[in-house]
């Protein structure tokens, strides 16, 4: 693997930058893995990553049905933030940022990680006393959070509206600084060229087929569109489709596939400093470095595995965005897409063991892959390694919906469901 | 935007006028004392989330209120059939061979 520095980059300057050399190189599957990792997303590569840097274990297939990266790692809106109300996501997601803090020189890959701030605005009492009490729980927790006067808000994010006659009036916000977003594709590309670079097989375009189980219920392989892939052990990372790949194996998860949408707006000058979301009109923004206005909000309201979604989403999503940035009434929209994202009953995700030996899974992110990837990948890769869970994603379970142990972040509304 | 068929106003109306209500004929346990804690894992919160054809409840908030069933393909979105709450789970095989 070249090493890329200042240095590497005069170097191929001055040779036209003809003599750069592929990232990683596409494998074709061997007969078998000592771990196939089904999903070539953030998360899926970042385990392999892991495994391989940390474990020791490089003989590792991470296999994608399409290209790497493709799926919602490639369609998210690369929020970062970890100030969740309970103790076991605050660990959780508070893991991944402080895997994110060095991701860059772990990978010798720029992510372009930017803590620009993840501002929550309150526009009404209930708001207020949910988000101070989220602030409590996470001081507690040592995750970063605090709250801001409408002023405050406003010195902050100056495009913000904090007119008393606004539709939604400012009443206050909740403020991570440690918060922000990075780059979604190189986060992909940045694990794959790391774990390639350490012996692991990147293959993509090879749809898994069903996973294959042994006459005494154990995990076999794989089967894809390439053949049979034999290996002992197997991990699940795909996402949307995690109920389908599940079921091959002959398991029900409590899974239910939304579309998210999400939409930029026509490139302009730097005009939005930060994150900015809101629960209560149901919207999120921040500007990426080409400029764009980065736009979501919820998911649509029925299954569907279509990775569109509806307009009447987006419209509502715009609405909301105009009132509480007058400015951007007038912005153009430029392109709008959908991610099939996996949701648990409890909004919290199930990331372990599963009763069948040798199957592991890493799924139920719903509307919050993206924040969480160094910090699923890592978790995955040591619940693989060791064949028991990380204490930090020992919480996790599938067992929880039937203990009734639940991570209830869907009543905390945290996020923007 | 879903065009979504109401059973009981007999008509094609937008998605907006429209709640959706989750997967359908999941009938609630008859006895619930008699239920094992899996049982209830089951019934509460496994379902089937099918890549294709999904059986599932809307409900008409802003016309006649009522919730009804559909037939819908998760892929295309497209809607084959919506019937009255209550009628069996119709037979899809049996449908196609009758439109063929």
């Amino acid at each position: 693997m070249t090493h890329y520095s200042a240095f590497s980059l005069l170097k191929n300057a001055l040779s036209g930058h003809k003599n750069w050399r592929e990232q990683w190189p596409d494998a074709q599957p061997k007969a078998e893995y000592d771990v196939i990792i089904v999903g070539a997303g953030g998360h899926g590569l970042g385990a392999a990553y892991y495994l391989a840097k940390e474990h020791g274990i490089t003989n590792v297939a991470v296999i994608d049905k399409g290209w790497l990266g493709g799926g919602n790692t490639g369609r998210n809106t690369t929020i970062i933030r970890s100030n969740y109300l309970y103790d076991e996501s605050a660990k959780l997601y508070d893991h991944a940022l402080d895997l994110w803090e060095d991701l860059s020189q772990d990978l010798n890959y720029n992510v372009m990680y930017s803590k620009r701030g993840v501002m929550m605005l309150a526009h009404n009492v209930h708001d207020i006393q949910s988000f101070k009490r989220h602030i409590h729980s996470n001081r507690l927790n040592g995750v970063d959070n605090r709250w801001l006067t409408p002023e405050e808000a406003k010195e902050f994010c100056p495009p913000l509206n904090i007119s008393k006659d606004a539709r939604y009036p400012v009443m206050g916000a909740a403020l991570q600084m440690r918060a922000g977003t990075a780059r979604h594709d190189a986060v992909a590309w940045g694990y794959a060229r790391a774990a390639a670079a350490r012996g692991v097989d990147i293959i993509q375009n090879c749809p898994v087929i069903a996973i294959r189980r042994g006459p005494d219920g154990a995990v076999q392989g794989v089967d894809t569109a390439k053949g049979f892939i034999k290996a002992k052990k197997v991990a699940v990372s795909t996402a949307g489709n995690t109920s389908v790949v599940m079921q091959s194996a002959g398991l029900r998860m409590p899974l239910e596939s939304y579309p998210l949408q999400a939409l930029v707006s026509e490139p302009v000058k730097p005009v939005f400093p930060c994150v900015v979301m809101s629960n209560t009109v149901h919207a999120y923004i921040s500007q990426s470095d080409k400029g764009e206005l980065v736009i979501g909000s919820g998911t649509d309201q029925y299954v569907s595995y279509s990775q569109r979604g509806g307009l009447p989403l987006i419209e509502h999503t715009v609405a909301a965005i105009c009132e509480v940035f007058p400015i951007f009434s007038r912005m153009r929209m430029l392109r709008k897409w959908g991610g099939i994202v996996d949701v648990t009953p409890d909004r919290s995700p199930i990331l372990g063991k599963l009763p069948v030996k040798g199957l592991y899974v890493n799924c139920g992110w719903g509307t919050g892959g993206f924040k969480a990837t160094p910090g699923a990948g890592h978790l995955l890769a040591w619940t693989v390694a060791k064949d028991e869970p990380h204490p930090i994603n020992a919480p996790f379970t599938l067992e929880r919906f039937t203990t009734g142990r639940l991570i209830d972040e869907a009543a905390a509304a945290a996020v923007a469901h | 935007m879903l065009l979504i068929h109401c059973p009981y106003c007999d008509d094609t109306l937008p998605e907006p006028e429209f709640a959706y209500a989750g997967e359908a004929h999941i009938a609630r346990p008859a006895d619930p004392m008699a239920l094992s804690d899996e049982e209830w894992k089951n019934f509460l919160f496994i379902r089937s989330n099918p890549r294709g054809t999904h059986y599932e409840r809307w409900r008409h908030i802003h016309g006649c209120g009522r919730f009804f069933n559909a037939i819908r393909d998760t892929v295309s979105d497209k809607f084959v059939m919506t019937y009255r709450a209550g009628e069996p789970r119709p037979n899809l095989d049996a449908l196609k061979e009758a439109a063929e």
